[in-house]
């Protein structure tokens, strides 16, 4: 509760539009905004043209094209009140970050990581999972109702998983999760975010080396091991800590806000609810509409337009940023009827949650395995899981870059 | 239906396989691998779902 007051004595800067909720919902003003403008020029604090794509096949149609819509970020565009940076310091921070770079050298990164992400490897992995899963649900039910379900099973599943994945050691999971959570907090300074960026290289600098020194069996020690050898187009060092703060980061906040907020919305639609319990047919599409209806990515990273372009009928001139509403273009009624509604019936796999294009979330495999255990093992092991407080009193993380929640109260 | 599949286009998201396992694979660089190009009537509404639903447009349907 405390971290509650502290949000509430923080002076919270203005929410933009596309990150507005009202419980799982986009704000009726976003909801409105796609179905009449769906692209509307916004103020940003970065000083330049901004423009907000709400439809599902605009935000598709931006994402498709890497060429015109950059994801490299421009200097120009820092935010007022970001400290200088030195084009080393710049550079160093840029490397190893598949977000924040263009093909060709996407393509390049992202080819040495793809074997680690296949389908039949994430199969490999399944077993361990359920291991982890169990476990949790095991300390759950030793420990006796109620539970926070946020910090005794969303956050640590995921959290454990991509640390075993990646060669990161668990015990150090407290530092990390607190840093994570605040470097993607965007009601923090800027100059705070940025310690806390710097303290997290630091973080995995320290893995690297050791790995480097003795490459283990995990994701990192693969890497050194085939791509780090000091060849022509081999990893940087710098690259490899920018590639494992990535993983780390996307690893954990993303499922585990999925498995909070998921499990909520499924304590609000009982009958889904006992669907995804007792019907193991159910589960696989009823993650996607989870996917599909909370959509906790806002908006993933910014593109910057590289010339004139024309979104939705609406001409966006060259270096103009534009912001993709992915939760909104989720509910858009021109792809998904009665979209506001949670239905895991339906086929949502049209859903961009992952985002779309060369960008595609990279773990999404792995996110879906897990989800595919956690949430029917979840609510098999606890048949009459409930809220232990009122729906009213689930405090939404609303300033975060990642939708979820700060805490969970179940009991059963 | 025929598929065609282009691999350097291809990002490795896997989600062809997750569509339409019959049909597509991954090699071991992750790299789209089309099993069946000449696609039977049984797995035609998978695999046109698998192209619809690829990430990164590396995926072609011709129609016959």
């Amino acid at each position: 509760m405390t971290e509650t007051l502290q949000d509430e004595a923080r002076e919270a800067p203005t929410l933009p539009l596309h990150m507005r909720r009202d419980g799982f919902d986009p704000v009726p003003d976003m909801a409105a905004m796609r179905d009449d403008e769906g692209v509307r020029e916004v103020d940003t604090a970065f000083g330049m043209p901004a423009f907000l794509v709400a439809r599902h096949a605009d935000v598709k149609a931006v994402l498709a094209d890497s060429t015109r819509f950059s994801n490299e970020s421009r200097r120009a565009f820092d935010a007022p009140g970001s400290p200088e940076l030195s084009d080393e310091e710049r550079e160093r921070m840029r490397a190893g970050n598949l977000l924040g770079v263009d093909p060709p050298e996407h393509t390049r990164l992202r080819r040495m990581l793809t074997p680690e992400f296949t389908v039949r490897r994430m199969r490999r992995l399944e077993p361990r999972i359920i291991e982890i899963v169990d476990d949790h649900l095991d300390a759950m039910e030793k420990a006796g109702a109620p539970a926070d379900l946020v910090a005794d099973f969303a956050l640590p599943i995921p959290s454990l998983v991509i640390c075993e994945l990646l060669g990161v050691p668990y015990a150090d999971r407290a530092e990390f999760q607190e840093r994570t959570s605040k470097l993607l907090d965007i009601s923090l300074p800027m100059d705070e975010r940025m310690d806390l960026g710097r303290e997290s290289r630091e973080f995995m600098a320290d893995l690297v080396a050791r790995a480097q020194a003795e490459p283990g069996e995990d994701m990192l020690g693969m890497l050194v091991r085939e791509h780090g050898g000091g060849n022509d187009g081999d990893l940087t060092t710098d690259e490899l800590i920018g590639i494992a703060g990535l993983l780390l980061i996307a690893g954990h906040e993303t499922t585990s806000n999925m498995l909070g907020l998921g499990t909520l919305a499924l304590l609000k639609h009982p009958d889904q609810h006992a669907l995804v319990r007792d019907d193991p047919a159910a589960v696989a599409p009823a993650v996607e509409e989870l996917l599909r209806f909370l959509g906790i990515v806002h908006s993933g990273i910014p593109r910057t337009t590289t010339e004139d372009v024309e979104v939705g009928g609406v001409a966006i001139p060259a270096d103009s940023l534009v912001i993709l509403a992915l939760a909104a273009a989720n509910r858009d009624p021109r792809v998904v009827p009665d979209g506001d509604r949670l239905d895991i019936t339906r086929d949502a796999a049209g859903h961009v949650a992952f985002g779309h294009g060369v960008h595609h979330c990279l773990g999404a495999p792995l996110a879906r395995m897990e989800m595919r255990i956690a949430f029917p093992a979840l609510l098999r092991r606890f048949p009459g899981l409930k809220l232990a407080v009122p729906f009213e009193e689930v405090g939404f993380r609303a300033f975060h870059f990642i939708y979820g929640l700060q805490s969970l109260p179940v009991t059963w | 239906m025929k598929i065609e599949a282009d691999r350097d286009v291809c990002i490795g998201a896997g989600m062809c396989v997750m569509n339409a396992e019959e049909v597509f694979d991954q090699g071991d660089d992750g790299i789209v691998v089309v099993l069946e190009a000449e696609v039977p009537p049984e797995h035609a509404e998978a695999a046109a779902r698998a192209v619809a639903g690829c990430p990164s447009g590396a995926l072609r349907r011709i129609d016959d």
